[in-house]
């Protein structure tokens, strides 16, 4: 339990201590949410969508997320440079529990990004629906966040240095935040869209999100979680196989 | 009759077509302080790391403590400790916890813990700057830190991967003389490579020269000495080695610094 302790510790203390890193994070969302959220609110409202803000809100909130965990589980790649890898990788640990130690100080620190979101988007007019159902959309983000925190350390297990990362953020972590339904409702997608979205983890991450926060789901509560956790054991065992074999 | 604790018996790495370790076989005593001694490129660091698990062999067996490091990596790695050569701190903790981090995930209880990181720090001279940041220290003090860190549990089997590169008489002196008394005390087996060679001379009970990927000679080093009829274990590594230098290729490490930087902004 304290190898564990220890590891999540960790990340923490690297998160909290990197202020101009937390607040360097929160431009984005802040953006999106001004630029979209009053760009394209009064078309939204003609179209008789509702209040943009209202729809927006737990998108970017699941876009932080994803965020801040890819690139932790993507920091992987800073320790095995820097060395302090190897310093974990000969430690009598196994490595998933390594893995759990990191994936876990990674989400709890994306979670808390989504927390610090969800309370900017109140400052621009989010309204929560039903505060009793917080727990449940805490519960989300964390799922979305442990899911994408093991997804972001299986493919920092398989990369050497940090080349190909423009290729990761390009091709990975945008499309996936992009087809989600993030921006845009699902309803009335054409297909071959509505097939990318469904395949999206993301995507039923951001329809929990919003329904627990006082939306509508639009794929249900129960599917939301069951592919969201499948999901994360599914990739967290991926992750897990991918650093047991790291050679450095 | 000594017991062996590493048994290694033609073992081989090749990288591509790259062979940096070529079908070495030696043995280490229980209890012994054993060096490696090799110019740059010999392929020192490559033994270490298959026999650390960081590796795995392209060909060969080891043994260690029992294990082999290839098949039974988790049992293996509760057998042994290692410094290694490169630096391996992490940057953005403080002196302190990099070593409480060590100390915990090798299940060292709390109190014999925290006795042993103060007691350590002193030793090598940082117990003042424990909670500064080690991305303020200087390569000198990293490197006495990372020897404090890997002292902290006490393995049967300690690897030095040139341990003391870079620090000054005096801290190599304690230094040495807290790993003997480990050695002397808690039977604590010994592994290091070196440049230095009265510290081999000094220290190891046996040496094992190392070239190419291959080993030359071992046994102590008066053995060494009078095999190659030098008077001193330089000039019989010479003789041994040859006088051409080596290359080592360099790591794209400085960029990545600096681009690490520019990311955390």
């Amino acid at each position: 339990m304290e190898v564990l302790y220890v590891l999540w510790l960790r990340q923490i203390k690297k998160y909290w201590r990197s202020r101009a890193r937390m607040i360097g994070s929160l431009g984005q969302p802040l953006l999106f949410l001004i630029a979209f959220g009053f760009g394209f609110g009064s078309i939204y409202q003609k179209a008789e969508g509702g209040n943009f803000i209202q729809f927006l809100a737990p998108g970017i909130i699941a876009m932080s997320i994803l965020f801040t965990a890819m690139f932790t589980g993507i920091e992987l790649i800073w320790d095995r440079q820097f060395g302090f890898l190897k310093e974990t990788l000969v430690a009598p640990v196994s490595r998933p529990k390594i893995m759990l130690g990191r994936t876990l100080g990674g989400a709890t620190v994306s979670v808390f990004q989504g927390v610090v979101v969800l309370l900017v988007s109140l400052l621009v007019g989010f309204k929560i629906g039903n505060p009793a159902l917080l727990p449940l959309a805490i519960l989300f983000m964390f799922l979305i966040a442990l899911l994408f925190t093991a997804f972001g350390t299986a493919i920092a297990s398989r990369m050497e240095d940090m080349q190909a990362f423009p290729l990761v953020m390009n091709f990975i972590i945008m499309p996936i935040f992009f087809f989600s339904g993030a921006l845009f409702p699902l309803e009335g997608l054409s297909g071959p869209i509505e097939a990318v979205t469904n395949f999206n983890p993301l995507t039923y991450g951001v329809d929990g999100l919003r329904g627990a926060l006082g939306g509508a789901y639009h794929l249900g509560l129960f599917a939301d979680l069951a592919v969201l956790a499948l999901t994360t054991i599914f990739l967290f065992g991926l992750g897990s196989y991918l650093f047991s074999t790291i050679e450095i | 009759m000594k017991k062996s604790i590493i048994k290694v018996e033609g073992l081989t790495k090749n990288f591509n077509s790259f062979t940096a370790v070529d079908g070495i076989s030696f043995e280490v005593d229980e209890g012994e302080i054993f060096a490696f001694l090799g110019p740059n490129g010999a392929g020192k660091t490559t033994t270490i790391k298959m026999l650390t698990t960081l590796l795995n062999p392209t060909k060969g067996k080891m043994l260690l403590n029992g294990l082999d490091p290839a098949l039974e990596k988790d049992r293996a790695r509760k057998s042994f400790g290692i410094v290694f050569q490169d630096p391996s701190l992490d940057d953005e903790l403080t002196a302190y916890e990099n070593m409480e981090f060590h100390g915990a995930i090798y299940r060292v209880p709390k109190q014999v813990r925290e006795e042993r990181i103060s007691y350590l720090l002193k030793l090598v001279g940082l117990i003042e700057r424990k909670n500064d940041f080690v991305k303020t220290f200087s390569g000198g003090m990293k490197r006495r830190l990372e020897i404090a860190r890997g002292l902290i549990h006490h393995p049967k089997i300690l690897f030095l991967d040139e341990p003391t590169l870079g620090l000054d008489p005096q801290t190599r002196n304690s230094i040495w003389d807290y790993i003997r008394k480990l050695n002397k005390e808690e039977g604590m087996t010994v592994f290091f490579t070196t440049h230095y060679m009265e510290e081999a001379e000094k220290v190891a009970d046996t040496v094992a020269i190392i070239d190419r990927g291959k080993i030359l000679k071992s046994g102590t080093a008066g053995e060494l000495k009078s095999l190659t009829k030098t008077a001193s274990l330089e000039d019989a590594f010479l003789k041994l080695t040859g006088y051409s230098i080596r290359e080592e290729n360099s790591k794209a490490i400085d960029n990545l610094r600096m681009a690490r930087r520019m990311w955390r902004r």
